[in-house]
């Protein structure tokens, strides 16, 4: 049997490894797998979390963050063609159109 | 003995494919390794008893959502990106800083492990098994949920083809 915290460990390591993609990574593509890899985590978490408490609501909970994931990367692909099409790049540090 | 192997196997695979979709250089690379990652994720989920959840990652995750993103790979030119650096300037500081974050989250999970012990085997045998459990707790207590998660990707498809349109009349 393998304890709870086991599970959280893997999440935060996980989260952790998505976060440092997304702050340290230039191309905006790599930009949102690292947030894919980011709610993976939060899913390992609350699975973990519905095997703790026998319920199944945690995996409702995931079902519905896997639905966001793919309402975000859609949107964000979107995006993401849009600005190649004006801006002939995919480097998050070169659209600054907005900085001061 | 197998379970605690299949864990340990599963999250070693899991580590190191993330590592690999956040160093590679080439974007394709990125999403054939992180196919790898939810592959393994769906494992730990097999793992959780959640074989529904499994099912759906596979079908989704690999099948759905990194289908878009190779196809936008495809669709976007990436041989000037390719040549150029691949990290940001301020990547020391965000690896300190998530290195900060990584030891406070797993020193405070590791001083609270008593707090959540994993409980006994019990409810598995829920009756219909896992998936007619999901089902029934999205179409009864989450009703409202799934009414909003559709109008969410209705908005979200409507929003990518308009934002991806070529020009708006």
């Amino acid at each position: 049997m393998i304890p709870s915290h086991y599970y959280l460990f893997l999440g935060t390591a996980l989260f952790t490894v998505g976060l440092i993609g997304v702050l340290t990574r230039r191309n905006i593509i790599v930009i949102l797998m690292s947030i894919e890899l980011i709610l993976n985590a939060v899913n390992i978490n609350l699975v973990a979390f519905s095997r703790y408490f026998q319920a199944v609501d945690g995996q409702v909970f995931a079902i519905f963050v896997i639905t966001d994931a793919a309402a975000e990367a859609a949107v964000g692909l979107g995006l993401l063609i849009a600005l190649f099409r004006n801006k002939e790049t995919v480097n998050a540090d070169e659209i600054d159109l907005l900085k001061w | 003995m197998l379970p605690q192997i299949a864990f340990f196997f599963l999250s070693a695979v899991t580590l190191a494919s993330a590592v690999m979709v956040i160093t590679r250089r080439n974007a394709v690379h990125s999403i054939i390794w992180l196919i790898v990652t939810l592959f393994s994720v769906g494992g730990v989920f097999l793992t959780l008893h959640a074989e529904f959840l499994f099912a759906v990652q596979v079908i989704l995750y690999v099948g759905g959502i990194m289908v878009l993103f190779l196809f936008v790979v495809m669709l976007v030119n990436l041989d000037v990106s390719l040549k150029q650096s691949q990290f940001s300037r301020q990547w020391p500081l965000a690896l300190v800083t998530a290195g900060v974050l990584l030891a406070e989250l797993a020193y405070g999970i590791y001083q609270g492990q008593e707090g959540f012990p994993l409980a006994p085997a019990s409810g598995v045998s829920i009756a219909g098994g896992n998936t007619q459990a999901v089902g029934l707790a999205l179409y009864q207590d989450y009703m409202l949920g799934v009414e909003i998660a559709s109008i969410l990707l209705l908005v979200a498809m409507v929003g990518a083809v308009i934002m991806a349109k070529r020009k708006i009349e």
